[in-house]
């Protein structure tokens, strides 16, 4: 590329002298006139580039140079001709979205003849202004990331660097927000995306993916797909468990790697490998393998080399759990309001035992109110949150100990040691002698913790502080189990894993209620309820919802699609115009 | 416009919108110092009256009444009357009183041939040596009234060869709250200088808002002077506040003016402001910001300082500590303007002393103030 | 309640915070640090006065006088003026905290058996100082006149008191200023223990953690407790051995009555600590709550003035205020031998103040912050 942006050469960068490299060797080049996706897990060293590119790190080996000046020596040059956008959107929650915007034409220079056509193109453009007298802080989180890209580009940068910009974002603010940052990029604007998600890499032009600081791709999205195309298969009209046929088929040679998908089982194969014959694997008489369209996050596992496997040992080492024909879950009418603020609203569900059960929708719609109100850490203003039917918040301690609970950010003591973690889990759960020392020398084996015993929490691999939270959630066997977003910006192999987990203990008879913005995640779920603006507008299993808006304009709709048009069909067709404030606590 | 002075002034509009915005702010900038004024106006009152204690009257003789009742006619102790001097042992330990006056069987005897001696004796409880100097001082100003009285009755004058007159100057009735106060002002600024502005960069930090800021042309002289001067404004603001409670409620008087009193402030409010923003642009989040502003700003601001314990009376390794503690400087400024008035032969030098102090903090802050982010 | 749950915690609380280093450290540096600066700081002596003498006489006795309190230990630095109009500015910039103005006829009137007077002009502005300084002038003064009296054969002043003072007969500042150390920053580091580890896991989202297990909230709030108190206790103990092998400060109670009155009041104050973070929902706050509080509880404690000469409804304030009631015990069990029965005498209110902090604590963990 000879009219490269950024150039990047040999980047090295370390926080710390003991810590694995954030950055380990990474060239690359950015283009003008495109949307370049710097894709990768949490921990891959995305910000730590962004910042090296926005002049706001130094480098410790190789260099960076933007629009030719070295970014680190010369960054007063770069700012001048970039736009950033750091997580959080870099907003000032005190200020309103007024004060914000002028804020930032005040410090980029923005001339005061050229100020009140900037700001009427800039609120146009987001759909932002019927709000600018709004505190930025009550703004939903779709409405701040638009305010903050607003901020980041009110004096027309030549390059736009957004880190992370849809995390947390609902699906329709994050397809205006794609639509925004394509006509830039078509106005020849450089625009640097960075994410966790691998479906948003189709949408680039060109992909860097990186891997623990090192980069393993760098092209259009396409070439790296291009690896697998042919590889990858469908397996349609199951019947009986689709789970069960996930685990026979991955534990097939040649089978390299493979998701649920609603109701289906999508696999990818290895190459010149024969896909497995569905009747095979007991995916029953009427099954059929028919090729599928490949996806990103399949070539990124094929990179790295594979998928880990369909057997889970934690569900093996599981007693099954005695069958129950009654509801397990049950919430009846669920509302909470925060002093005049309803963020659910008459929310209605019942989980059977076995089954995974989602609540899908962006932050902020009241899909965590909904969980800690079912888990008993939420006092609902109406309305009923039972498990095994009585209310968590009045069961006592024998009702709380068959439930399991995984938090967001994994809620680990960062200051403990793996064991020492270990060991208060199965303190508090009440297990002691043999039986505690049975369940944590278990768990040390069923996820390998073993080397890193005596290492804190905090300095663990993601992967590890993953299998660390889900074995201090499981070990004392519960019979239900509460997952808050589980697996976001986590690897696609240490996500697949916990899914395996997941599956095996739902075929035990565990039952599971999950809450997700993620919507391959929602894909794994028996049914799913979506969440919006504090009610529950739809509720069934993936594929019903999929197939509920299939017509001539989707034939093939994915789950996102589906949320959009739900979400449009019931009647409140612009996020952005949402009246719900930020999710209170 | 230079784009340099917009995008100061950008700042500081910024900043002041999120003082009034947000509750931590109100609570160190306006609450706290109206709260510590008024708590401190109440509280701290080193004027002692009414220390209690126990009058042992072992002789029934004349003399001895006479003397007891000098003790039980003074306000300054509150004086319970016994018989024997283990009842009032006993509370000696507990506290309820803080000293015996024992006037012994002997002490018609003794005081007729004694000039050598006292006939009686008094005995204080060290445990609050404040208190004990005070409880000695005091009996021995009754024994000496009293027998001052009882020779000008027996027609007999005594005359020191030797008489000291003491007087106080600029604080006639020597009252402490008339000392103390003025000097709780500069805990107030403090407060504001560094607990609040470290805490307020520290947001910075915690939200991603600076990192925002350092990608955009802002220079670190426009972020410093752009957080100084709103909090500056907020510090001079607490200042009026503290002033009219000082003056209106509790009635010490203002000698000085208007204007040296502003003056010496501003040059202590760059001070402190200095190290609250050195010490935020070390501490990136609000816990460690605020512990580090207590432990280096307030504590030495209020041990320190003169405010209530006086620096001459300490080892001479912390007064040389001391005289890094830019409140020491400002605490004798405010004493003087509030009791002595404008004299600036003392102002300058300790305005100087301040100046010192808040450039090197400032400089420091500016250096230590990344235009990166590690 | 069961043991083995309420174990788990504590021993999960105790590893938090003594398994990382640095924290290790933050608890034992700083108090002992602090112990050792405020120690010698926080004291109302007055020692290195800067005095100015005026000596309009020139004579004898003038000379004589002045060399009493050339050689008296308090003053530092004594230097002459030359005249009326310099007394002032001296006195303005503090140059001198008195001055002593000799009269013109001093010598002569000593000499000839008439009284005679000297002036002593103080600096109001540092009220404390000018009355000690004050009394030490008036006790260099009579002993001159004492002298001059048996010298020139006069009547006989009446005899001084000679001082007493039990438990301290030197007043040694420090034994007053170190046991107040002690409650002080023993009650700093309980406070900081307690309210800011509720605010950190509500924080990091264990706390939520907790309350989905069978915890119940009286064994969340033991778990709590249960180690914050180990930690003031043992934080407690290391301050007063410290403060009696650096200071010399005498220990002349038991180490049992010690050791009781220090338990009742860390449990206060852990009472309060747990009661602001439950309250609080970060950190920050916790912080600016904990220092809102210790700011009265430290001036309403009877440190820096006495408890006495406060108005009557503040008296009553300071009586939800641990540090009063700790304070008289600590001084009483150092330097007095204070019994048990006296010192339960004193410190009943501790246990009340626990209870009544502790059950809002609990309550309000449960209730959660909505």
């Amino acid at each position: 590329m000879s009219d490269a942006l950024v150039r990047a050469e040999g980047l090295v960068k370390r926080f710390g002298r003991a810590a694995p490299p954030a950055l380990d060797g990474v060239t690359a080049e950015i283009g003008a006139g495109m949307v370049t996706g710097l894709v990768g897990p949490d921990g891959a060293g995305k910000t730590t580039l962004i910042r090296l590119m926005a002049g706001l790190l130094a480098p410790e080996e190789g260099g960076i140079t933007v629009f030719g000046f070295d970014a680190a020596r010369e960054s007063d040059a770069v700012h001048e001709r970039i736009g950033y956008m750091p997580q959080k959107f870099g907003l000032y929650e005190d200020l309103s979205v007024a004060e914000n915007l002028r804020l930032y034409a005040e410090v980029r220079g923005l001339p005061a003849a050229e100020r009140a056509a900037a700001f009427a193109r800039l609120l146009g453009f987001t759909g932002l202004a019927p709000f600018t007298a709004r505190l930025a802080g009550r703004l939903s989180g779709g409405m701040k990331q638009k305010l903050g890209l607003a901020c980041a580009m009110i004096r027309r940068p030549q390059l736009l660097l957004l880190d992370e910009p849809s995390v947390g974002v609902d699906p329709l603010s994050r397809r205006e927000l794609w639509r925004m940052v394509r006509e830039l990029a078509e106005e020849g604007i450089g625009v640097v995306w960075s994410t966790a998600y691998l479906d948003e890499a189709e949408g680039c032009d060109r992909v860097l993916l990186l891997s623990e600081g090192r980069l393993l791709f760098s092209g259009p999205p396409a070439e790296l797909t291009g690896r697998v195309r042919g590889r990858v298969v469908q397996v349609r009209g199951i019947a009986g468990g689709r789970r069960a046929v996930l685990r026979r088929a991955l534990g097939k040679p040649g089978v390299l790697d493979g998701v649920i998908q609603g109701r289906h089982v999508r696999l990818v194969l290895g190459a010149d490998a024969q896909p497995p014959v569905p009747q095979e694997i007991g995916a029953g008489p009427e099954a059929v393998v028919v090729p599928a369209p490949p996806r990103f996050e399949d070539a990124f596992v094929d990179v790295l080399g594979g998928g880990p496997g369909g057997v889970s040992v934690l569900a093996g080492r599981m007693e099954g759990k005695a069958r129950s024909a009654a509801h397990v879950i049950e919430a009846r009418g669920l509302t909470k309001t925060f002093g005049g603020f309803t963020a659910a609203r008459e929310i209605t569900f019942a989980i059977p035992q076995g089954e995974i059960f989602g609540l899908l929708g962006p932050n902020g719609a009241g899909k965590s109110t909904t969980f800690k109100m079912m888990c008993g850490l939420l006092t609902p203003s109406s309305g009923q949150a039972l498990v095994d039917g009585v209310s968590l918040l009045e069961a006592p301690g024998l009702a709380r100990a068959r439930i399991g609970y995984m938090a967001q950010k994994f809620s680990l003591y960062g200051t403990l040691s793996v064991r020492q973690n270990l060991d208060f889990f199965s303190g508090v759960y009440g297990l002691t002698g043999a039986r505690r020392k049975a369940a944590v020398d278990g768990m040390i084996e069923t996820f390998a913790l073993g080397p890193h015993l005596s290492a804190s929490a905090d300095i663990l691999p993601l992967g590890f502080k993953q299998r660390l939270a889900l074995a201090c959630a499981v070990m004392h066997e519960p019979a239900v189990l509460f997952l808050d977003e589980p697996t976001s910006g986590v690897d696609p192999i240490t996500r697949r894993e916990f899914w395996t987990h997941i599956n095996g203990m739902v075929e035990k008879g565990v039952t599971i209620m999950v809450t997700t913005h993620f919507m391959d995640e929602a894909e794994y779920c028996d049914r799913i309820a979506l969440v919006f603006r504090g009610r529950v507008i739809a509720i069934g299993s993936p594929d019903d919802l999929k197939e509920g808006v299939r017509g001539e304009a989707l034939p093939d709709p994915s789950l996102e699609d589906a949320f959009v048009a739900l979400v449009e069909r019931d009647g409140n067709g612009d996020g952005g115009k949402s009246a719900a404030p930020g999710e209170a606590a | 416009m230079p784009p340099a002075l917009r995008r100061l002034l950008a700042i500081m509009v910024k900043e002041g919108l999120q003082i009034v915005r947000d509750p931590s702010s109100i609570l160190i900038g306006f609450i706290l110092p109206v709260f510590l004024t008024l708590l401190s106006g109440f509280a701290t009152n080193l004027d002692i009256k009414g220390v209690p204690i126990g009058l042992v009257l072992e002789d029934a003789s004349p003399e001895a009444q006479s003397l007891a009742a000098s003790f039980l006619a003074t306000t300054a102790f509150k004086t319970r009357v016994g018989r024997d001097r283990r009842e009032f042992a006993e509370d000696m330990v507990s506290g309820r009183v803080r000293g015996m006056v024992v006037i012994p069987q002997t002490f018609s005897r003794d005081l007729a041939q004694a000039d050598e001696s006292v006939p009686f004796q008094v005995i204080a409880d060290g445990g609050e040596p404040n208190t004990a100097t005070f409880v000695q001082n005091y009996a021995q100003g009754v024994w000496f009234a009293w027998m001052e009285t009882r020779a000008r009755e027996g027609g007999r004058e005594f005359a020191m060869p030797v008489n000291l007159l003491p007087r106080t100057w600029f604080n006639e009735e020597l009252l402490s709250l008339a000392s103390l106060l003025p000097g709780g002002m500069a805990i107030n600024l403090t407060l504001i200088g560094a607990l609040l502005t470290a805490l307020v960069v520290a947001r910075e930090w915690e939200r991603g808002t600076m990192e925002a800021m350092l990608a955009t042309p802002v220079g670190r002289f426009e972020m410093l002077a752009g957080k100084i001067v709103p909090y500056f404004l907020l510090g001079m603001g607490a200042l009026f506040i503290c002033l009219w409670i000082t003056l209106a409620v509790f009635g010490i008087p203002f000698r000085g003016s208007i204007p040296a009193l502003m003056a010496v402030s501003a040059v202590f409010l760059l001070s402190a402001l200095g190290l609250g923003l050195f010490i935020s642009s070390a501490a990136k989040n609000q816990f460690v910001a605020a512990q580090s502003s207590i432990l280096a700003a307030f504590l030495p601001a209020y041990f320190l300082s003169g405010y209530v314990f006086e620096p001459s009376g300490m080892p001479l390794p912390i007064r040389i500590l001391s005289h890094a503690i830019a409140a020491r400087y400002y605490v004798s400024c405010l004493k003087t303007l509030f009791l002595v008035g404008d004299e600036w032969s003392l102002l300058l030098p300790n305005m100087g002393g301040m100046a010192i102090i808040a450039c090197v903090l400032l400089g420091l802050a500016l250096k230590k103030t990344a235009r990166r982010i590690a | 309640m069961t043991l083995p749950r309420v174990r788990a915690l504590v021993v999960k609380e105790l590893l938090a915070v003594l398994r990382d280093k640095k924290s290790r450290i933050m608890l034992v540096m700083p108090p002992l640090l602090q112990l050792t600066i405020f120690a010698f700081a926080a004291t109302l002596e007055v020692k290195n006065v800067d005095l100015a003498v005026l000596d309009n006489d020139g004579g004898k006795a003038a000379a004589e006088l002045t060399q009493r309190f050339t050689g008296a230990p308090y003053f530092k630095n004594v230097f002459s003026l030359q005249g009326m109009g310099e007394v002032a500015p001296a006195l303005q910039n503090e140059r001198a905290m008195a001055v002593l103005v000799i009269d013109q006829h001093f010598s002569r009137d000593v000499a000839a058996g008439r009284p005679a007077r000297v002036q002593l002009l103080l600096d109001g502005r540092r009220s404390n100082t000018s009355q000690i300084v004050q009394g030490y002038a008036a006790r260099i003064v009579e002993q001159y006149s004492r002298d001059l009296s048996d010298r020139y054969g006069l009547a006989e002043p009446p005899a001084t008191l000679v001082a007493r003072n039990w438990f301290n007969p030197n007043l040694e500042y420090l034994w007053f200023t170190v046991p107040n150390l002690i409650g002080m920053l023993s009650m700093v580091v309980g406070l900081i223990v307690t309210s800011l580890s509720v605010a950190r896991e509500r924080e990091l989202g264990t706390f939520d953690q907790l309350l989905v297990t069978p915890l119940s909230p009286l064994e969340i709030l033991a778990g709590k407790t249960i180690p914050a108190m180990v930690l003031g206790l043992a934080e407690g103990f290391l301050i007063v051995t410290v403060a009696i092998t650096l200071f010399g400060i005498p220990f002349h109670g038991s180490l049992a009555v010690l050791a009781v009155s220090l338990f009742l009041f860390m449990l206060s104050v852990v009472g309060f600590g747990l009661f602001i973070s439950s309250l609080c929902n970060t950190q920050q706050q916790a912080i600016l709550g904990t220092f809102t509080f210790m700011i009265p509880a430290s001036l309403l404690s009877g440190f820096a003035t006495p408890v006495e000469t406060m108005p009557q409804f503040l008296q009553v304030i300071s009586l939800a205020n641990p540090m009063r009631h700790f304070l008289v015990a600590v001084r009483g069990i150092l330097l007095k031998a204070m019994p048990l029965s006296t010192v339960l005498e004193t410190v009943w209110p501790l246990a009340v103040i626990a209870v009544a902090t502790l059950a809002l604590a609990g309550w309000f963990f449960r209730k959660g912050l909505e």
